[in-house]
């Protein structure tokens, strides 16, 4: 049944007594929005960094001066493997203008760009020349956002990310374990939103999506021929 | 002389044509001197002498700093520029050597040339000492001990060469000296002496400063060819148009892909491009780009020329367009990949172009690593278009994903003895502490930091809501190094 390759399913150990959950493909060279949940809350690039491609090639990463001063820079020594080619501009407008570059280049591995607020240049037609320019080269780009975001977005995907309670630190109850985030896909193009717990599995260097409630999945099965069938 | 003087007198007002100038440059004892003007020439004053007894004898002495490296690329310039007359020169120590056999009918003969060069010269503020003769080293003889403008021909080589000093032969001072206490004060008594004696006496000499071979190769005895260096290659397409237009757009592809395909003959790549438009009113206006690595892509210079077209100002039209590669370095052919693809990072490269030619060199970063203690001090910023990519360092203790920098301090509304505090707001909302992990000791560089600089004890601390924080305790309580501690939040985990 599974032909499309939004379906594929994740087999989970059923450790909180959750049931089979359709994992979205993070890693489709689209454009795609990462909303913060809360205010400086860091799950965001977290969250991103580990839907990036594992590649040699750098990451372009642009930054705008108002989320510089609101989220502070990327710290390098917490990154693993990730090479990142830095660019900061005081305008939001340049920020688009480099991702755009960026988005053009084929032999990056991914673009992200961040930008704080609500800039009017941010509106629907640049959101849609990073799509297809995303679309065209083959490159994943992101667009991390944080404070009041209003506007339309041509976006193939649009997550909102926070942080949740970690889990158990294996050794020290007192501490704060392996970070848990909360997803929430609120709007998507060819699937359905949903909203998921994500754990970052650091052996296998892989997202785990677990059902945020433990009810069972959300929907049994997301492939456009279970649609096109019901 | 020539040179300093044209320079000043741009900038300020230049002393009297009586009052003596000197150039001085440093010697090994203290300034020499290096140029005279013609006052100082008439006072007696020779090239070589201590600065500071030329003063004393010549309280009205104007002194200037010399500039031998800005001779050289002076002298280096005319040669080139001198190859209007000849096609082989060559720029020496102070002078420029003319290989003008066969050219000087061009100019209506011998006499004819050497009074063009020296009107030549003149126009451009410059003095010149000529002499044309049959070999290289009788012309340089002759052009420094000679008369001005003197002619020599193979017939009376040997007799204007006579009377002139054995320095003119260009030998180190102490060789002068020696001939001299021989008596050999002349070329001519020095071509009177038997050849093996001379030949006896300076066998050790290296040929350069061996006055025999130099007064062989001065009469022509010997061959002393010149060795000219290269004309410099202009990389440059252009573009006429059969009548006058406004946009350039149309035109830049050709430019690009007739450049390219120079360059591609040449071996050479592209690192400043200079477009260049000549108006129909005699104006002309260009716009350069830079590239981070030698290119001769004909689609990237497109790209990057056409990103400058903005601002250029057509004018009522423009009917010539150049595209000339300013600065080239050698990039060979090679293929890229068998299959035919581009091979990994050369899309990278014209990136970093188009993105530091639009934002700023500065603006476009590699993460350089610097080894310190203090977090924010670790990674440093590396402008893209010079450095290169480095690995990151291994970190012992957890780091935040984000870091803020400066720190920003947060205020303390529940604290407790041990750990972080247990409630504490930062940016006006309230945390409340859940967990915590800590603390991690970083002592301040003593080697670098400011005495009154106060340890730090890192803390990662999750509040009820997820959210970790990397708190920091600025000094611990009795340090003796100001007042209680206070804590700071420096980065966010993800």
């Amino acid at each position: 049944m599974n032909d499309s390759s939004l379906g594929q399913v994740v087999r989970l150990d059923n450790a909180r007594g959750v049931a089979d959950v359709p994992a979205p493909d993070v890693a489709q060279a689209v454009l795609k929005d990462a909303l913060s949940a809360r205010p400086f809350d860091a799950a965001v690039t977290a969250f991103v960094l580990s839907c990036l491609p594992r590649s040699k090639a750098p990451v372009l990463w642009v930054q705008d001066r108002a989320s510089r001063l609101e989220n502070g820079r990327v710290y390098g020594p917490a990154l693993k493997g990730v090479t990142l080619l830095r660019v900061e501009v005081s305008h939001a407008r340049d920020v688009l203008w480099a991702m755009e570059e960026g988005a053009a280049c084929a032999d990056l591995s991914a673009v992200v760009g961040e930008v704080h607020g609500a800039p009017p240049v941010l509106d629907f037609t640049a959101t849609k020349r990073l799509a297809m320019r995303s679309e065209a080269s083959g490159v994943p780009v992101w667009l991390i956002r944080s404070g009041t975001v209003e506007g339309l977005s041509a976006a193939r995907e649009r997550w909102r990310i926070g942080s949740l309670p970690s889990e158990m630190h294996p050794y020290n109850a007192a501490a704060p374990g392996a970070p848990v985030w909360e997803a929430e896909l609120f709007r998507a193009r060819g699937r359905s939103p949903g909203i998921w717990a994500v754990r970052h599995e650091g052996r296998e260097d892989r997202l785990r999506f677990l059902s945020r409630f433990g009810d069972g999945p959300l929907e049994a099965d997301h492939s456009r021929a279970a649609h096109a069938a019901g | 002389m020539d040179r300093w003087k044209r320079i000043t007198a741009a900038q300020r007002t230049l002393p009297d044509e009586a009052v003596p100038v000197v150039l001085a440059a440093q010697g090994s004892h203290g300034p020499v001197v290096h140029a005279v003007n013609l006052a100082g020439v008439g006072r007696g004053i020779m090239v070589g002498a201590r600065v500071v007894d030329v003063q004393a004898i010549h309280p009205d002495l104007h002194v200037e700093q010399a500039d031998p490296e800005g001779d050289q690329a002076l002298l280096a310039r005319l040669a080139h520029w001198a190859r209007r007359w000849c096609p082989w020169t060559v720029a020496e120590r102070d002078g420029i050597l003319m290989d003008v056999r066969g050219s000087a009918h061009l100019f209506g003969g011998e006499a004819q040339m050497v009074r063009d060069m020296h009107n030549r010269f003149a126009m451009q503020g410059l003095r010149t000492r000529l002499a044309l003769a049959p070999t290289r080293g009788a012309a340089q003889m002759l052009a420094r001990f000679g008369a001005q403008g003197v002619i020599c021909g193979l017939e009376d080589l040997g007799a204007k060469l006579a009377p002139l000093s054995v320095a003119a032969l260009r030998l180190p001072g102490d060789t002068v000296r020696l001939l001299d206490r021989l008596g050999l004060k002349t070329i001519g008594a020095l071509e009177g002496v038997p050849r093996v004696g001379l030949m006896r006496r300076f066998s050790g000499v290296a040929e350069t400063v061996n006055p025999l071979v130099l007064l062989d190769r001065a009469l022509g005895r010997s061959a002393d060819p010149l060795d000219a260096p290269p004309d410099a290659q202009v990389m440059l397409a252009r573009v006429r148009m059969a009548e006058p237009v406004i946009d350039p757009l149309p035109w830049v592809e050709e430019l690009a892909e007739g450049l390219a395909a120079q360059l591609a003959r040449a071996e050479l790549g592209a690192r400043r491009l200079r477009l260049t438009i000549y108006r129909v009113d005699g104006e002309w206006r260009w716009r350069d780009v830079a590239t981070a690595s030698a290119s001769r892509d004909p689609a990237h210079f497109v790209r990057l020329v056409t990103r400058k077209l903005d601002g250029i100002d057509p004018g009522f039209g423009f009917d010539l367009m150049t595209l000339e590669a300013m600065r080239t370095e050698p990039l060979a052919l090679h293929q890229d990949r068998l299959d035919g693809g581009r091979a990994a990072g050369a899309d990278v490269a014209a990136l970093l172009d188009r993105l530091a030619a639009k934002l700023g060199p500065t603006k476009v970063t590699w993460a350089a690593w610097i080894e310190s203690h203090k977090p924010e001090r670790v990674e440093a910023r590396m402008p893209a278009l010079v450095g290169a990519v480095q690995g990151a360092p291994e970190m012992l203790g957890a780091r935040p994903l984000r870091l803020f920098d400066p720190p920003e301090e947060v205020v303390v509304l529940y604290a407790v003895p041990e750990g972080p505090p247990a409630r504490f707001s930062w940016r006006r909302v309230v945390f409340l502490m859940a967990r915590f992990e800590g603390p991690e000791r970083i002592a301040p560089e003593w080697w670098r930091d400011r005495s009154g600089t106060r340890l730090r004890d890192y803390y990662k601390v999750e509040v009820t809501d997820g959210r970790r924080f990397w708190l920091f305790r600025d000094g611990i309580v009795g340090d003796a190094r100001g007042g209680d501690p206070r804590w700071f939040v420096h980065g966010v985990f993800g």
